[in-house]
Order: C-alpha cells, then structure tokens, then sequence
C-alpha cells in the first residue's frame, strides 16, 4: 500500500466539504446532480476490468459495469446542464 | 506512475474541483459543470491501466468491441433519460443514474475480488469489500428511491422490531465481510462473496423502505455520496487515483450537502433515517382537534384577482402541488400581468420546496421567472409584515405556523415561510386534502386566510384572465 494514496485521500475530504460549504439552498438539486455526475468516473473502473476480462462471466459483468458507468457520467452531466440552462438573470 | 501521469491526475483532479467551486454560485454553475464534464474527458482519453500501459494503444480485442458498444449504450440510456424527463421528475432521475453508478462500483470491485489466482492484500480486500457493500446498497436504494418519488409504496413501510432486524443483517453483513477481509482466496470465499452482494442488495431495501417519500431527497443525497466513496475504494482496489479524488471529492460534499438538507428541515440526519416520519396519524389527529368548529373560508378567482391588483405587495409561496399541476408557466403569466400594474412581486423559496432543494428553483427558472425574484426563507421572512397579499400556490407543510406554535406537531421547529404574517393570505389548493407530513394545516383556518379550491392551472388560468380584465 502506498501511504501517498492515504494522503491524497484525507485531502480530498476536506476539499469536498470546503468547496461547497457556502453554497445557496437554490443550488442544491444542481449540485448533488452535478456530484453524481462526477462519480461517473466509475465508468473507467470498468472500462479497466472489462478490458482485461478473461472469462464470458467476467466480460458479461464488466459489460454491464460499462453500460451503468456510461448512463451515470453522460446522464449525469447532461441533466445537470439542461437544469443549470434555465438560470437566467432578468431580462434588461 | 510516470510524472507524465502525474501531471495529468493533478489536471483532471483541478478541474473537477474548480468545477463543483463553480457549480456553487448560480452564475457560474452551468460553467462548472461544463468543467467538471471537460476533466472527465481528459481523463477518459489519458486512461492508464494499473500496469502503466495507456488503455487505448493496447491490441483491439472483443473486450474493446464490448467497451465501446457499452459506451454507446450507456450513453443512449443516459442522454434519453436527460433529455425527456419532466423538469418534476427530475429528482428520480438523478436517484436512478445514482443507482447505475453504485452498481458499476459493486461490480468492478466484485471482478476484482473474485479474479482467480491472485493474492490480495488485506487493505485491498478491504477496499473492494467496502466497494461492493456501499456500491450495491446504492444500487438498490436509489431504486427504491426512484419507486417512492413515482408514487409507488409512497407510504413509510414498517413493522415492529424494523431497526433490530436491519441491524441484525447488519451484523452478518460486517461479519461476513471481516471474515472474507482476512480469507480472501479461501475456499468458500466466493460463495460467502455472493451472500455478502445478495444480502447488501436486501439492505439498501430495507434501509430505504421505512423512510417517506418526503425525504427521498435526504436519502438520495447520502446514497449520492455513498456511491462516490464506493468509487473511492474502487479506486484503492484498481490503484486509480483520478477515481480516488474524484469519489472522495463527492462522499465528503455529498455529505456535507446531506447535513446540509437536514439542517433546512431542522432534523438531524438519524431522526430522517430511522424515524419512519409521518407514518402515524396521531399527532395530526391531536391537531384536527383544536380546528373543530372552525372552517375554512373560500374564495372565488375574481375576488383574489381584485385582492391581488390592489395589493402593493404580492408574495408566491409556490410548492410541489404547482409543480404536478404544471402550472409554473401560469404563474410566471400571472407575476408578470401583476408587475405591469405596478405590483411589486417577489417568490418566496423554502429551502426544501418541492421535492429537493432548490427544484422549486429550476422549475421556476424553466418558466423564465428571472433568478433574482426569487428570494431565500431567510430574507423574505422579516419582511412579511409588509405584504398585502400572500399566493400560497400549491404548498402546505412549508408555510404551517404549527412548526411554530405546536409542540405536539411533527413538524414543530421546521423553519417556515411566514405566510400568516401578511395582510392576508390567498391558498390555491386542489383540496383538503394534508400534505406530506399527513398534518392539518392551522394556516387555512385563520381569520386572514382565504382558500380557492380547484386545480392549480385551472385556478391560474382564471386568476389572470381577470386580472387581464381588470
């Protein structure tokens, strides 16, 4: 185990809570979609494991991991986006 | 890794940050995604395996044939999904793509778990364990999650005895997985695996059943951040640091924003959890009785529309039951014929109006109702005072005074939109229907308070019909 990646990770912690701890109640619904999109990032998780599949078992199962990491990152993203594409200030 | 590699994790690590940093403020949150989804790219097209080989170069074998027809795929559920759904169901919608994303973590940890011939150390069992349990109780909550918020098994589900039994499979969840943290490649272990996904799957069943569709949006919030430290883990197992920051970055502000949602509802995160809110009638029953004798007074669309056009100052307490009826566009319609006679109009926005905080926002926003009329609990508050006339469109926990003055009620301490302070007050309603809570609402029985009962739309459409005429 590398006690970098142990560090890296106690970091993160605390750049989460910081980076959003100001945020208005109005941004909520946009942030947790927005966050949801970003652990999309499992799609490469399983890009990884279906890549070196052996087994049809292993292959089935990462396949299915690629197509859930795939709807989660694109949907995810694209939803928030149509949400935030309605703010708009008053019209001068 | 290479410094090269390096470079390019701090990169994709940046962006996603400066990313939900943006998302934060309304002005930059379309930009922020933008970014955050920008990182996302990079890191797609700079992937490396674990060995340090780039993953595209590799020879073209049926396992890319499967990841990119599984792209394309995914990618055609999800843009689908993004594109059709109604801005009000749009809570589900983030609940099922949630869900995907738990279930790939559970399955990427399980392959790893499971890979024949290998020795893996006890940190790394321990990560991919911790994947595959988090990951799957994601999967399975969001879904129920996503039932509860389409109506189905709406109501708390209980029985007696509920948190010793989840508690018991609890138990035998973290046992299996302390034994299997240490026998790794025993024989039994797969079997014992298998046990641990089946019964991690009943436990985000379970977990989720008991809690009312009204705080679905808690629920989908914390099981938003459980995924992203499901990604975490999976991250240690596959020695990813890009999925390490990234689900680290959305379990810690997931998190937070969880508390966060909380805190609006004045409920601490466990009462949410295991108190099978608005489940019993009794509070709500005890309530009813001080209303006997009273009675509610109606109000016909002309009248309020002549209530409205002499009023200086109109507040909108617009709530989920304006959301169904999708009447946002009405209601824009109707604040925009009120400021041309000079009315001054402002929309009052409880932190959990709707179905998730700030989903009153984008409803709003959807009907081109500019950001800066809407105004937060907090400010609009103090000034209520001053208002002629208060729209309560289609609202009803949110602005009942018995989260101020009943003990006994469920709902005592939730902050609330004072609506009863102002002059008087107008409450469009389909009927008598109590709200999420299952609690009488006081507010429609005090002396200012006028109700016009019909479907919210239909209300609307007639409201500025006469204002028009007037």
């Amino acid at each position: 185990m590398d006690p970098n990646i142990i560090f890296i990770f106690i970091l993160a912690i605390f750049v989460g809570i910081e980076v959003i701890s100001k945020v208005p109640s109005m941004l909520h619904t946009p942030l947790m979609s927005g966050t949801n999109a970003i652990h999309g990032i499992i799609l490469f998780g399983g890009i990884l494991v279906l890549a070196d599949a052996a087994t049809l078992q292993e292959q089935a199962l990462g396949f299915i991991a690629v197509v859930f990491g795939s709807a989660n990152v694109f949907g995810g993203f694209m939803v928030t986006d149509r949400m935030l594409q309605m703010f708009k200030k008053a019209k001068k | 890794m290479s410094p090269t590699n390096a470079y390019i994790i701090i990169g994709i690590s940046a962006l996603f940050i400066i990313g939900i940093k943006l998302l934060a403020s309304p002005k930059t949150a379309r930009l922020g995604n933008l970014v955050a989804a920008g990182g996302m790219l990079v890191a797609l097209l700079t992937l490396h395996k674990p060995t340090g080989d780039y993953v595209w170069s590799q020879n073209w074998s049926i396992n890319y044939t499967l990841i990119a027809i599984g792209l394309v795929i995914g990618l055609i559920i999800g843009a689908t999904g993004a594109y059709s759904v109604k801005m009000t169901s749009m809570p589900q919608m983030v609940a099922l793509f949630n869900g995907v994303g738990g279930g790939a973590a559970a399955l990427v940890a399980s392959l790893e778990f499971t890979k024949p011939d290998r020795h893996i150390t006890t940190f790394l069992a321990v990560s991919m364990l911790f994947a595959t349990l988090i990951g799957s109780l994601s999967f399975s909550g969001s879904i129920i999650a996503f039932l509860k918020l389409e109506g189905k098994f709406e109501k708390p589900y209980t029985f007696p005895g509920q948190n010793i039994v989840n508690g018991l499979v609890l138990l035998v969840i973290l046992g299996l997985c302390g034994w299997l943290a240490f026998h790794a490649s025993a024989h039994h272990a797969s079997t014992a695996f298998i046990v641990l996904f089946s019964l991690a799957l009943c436990f985000g069943v379970a977990m989720v059943m008991p809690i009312g569709g009204a705080d679905m949006p808690v629920v989908i919030s914390l099981l938003n951040s459980f995924t992203g430290l499901a990604v975490a883990a999976d991250g240690f197992a596959i020695n990813n640091l890009a999925m390490v920051v990234a689900g680290t970055l959305v379990g810690s502000s997931g998190t937070l924003l969880t508390l966060l949602m909380c805190k609006a509802m004045n409920r601490p995160v466990s009462n949410v959890l295991f108190g099978a809110f608005g489940s019993s009638g009794g509070s709500g029953a005890a309530g009813a009785g001080d209303l006997a004798g009273k009675t509610v007074k109606p109000i016909q669309a002309d009248e309020a529309a002549l209530l409205l056009v002499y009023a200086q100052q109109v507040v909108i307490v617009p709530g989920y039951g304006m959301a169904v009826a999708q009447a946002q566009h009405q209601v824009q319609e109707l604040s925009e014929e009120l400021a041309e006679r000079g009315v001054e109009v402002r929309f009052a926005i409880h932190p959990v109006a709707g179905r998730m905080p700030g989903h009153m926002n984008v409803l709003l926003a959807e009907a081109n109702v500019p950001y800066d009329q809407l105004c937060e609990m907090e400010a609009i508050n103090p000034t209520m005072d001053r208002v002629d006339v208060c729209l309560v469109i289609g609202a009803n926990d949110v602005v009942n005074p018995a989260a101020r003055e009943d003990k006994g009620s469920p709902i005592y301490g939730m902050p609330i939109i004072e609506a009863d302070h102002a002059k008087s007050v107008i409450v469009m309603k389909r009927s008598m229907a109590s709200g999420f809570a299952g609690i009488e609402n006081h507010l429609f029985y005090k002396d200012n308070t006028r109700m016009l009962f019909g479907d919210a739309k239909a209300s609307l459409n007639a409201l500025v019909a006469q204002v028009k005429a007037s």
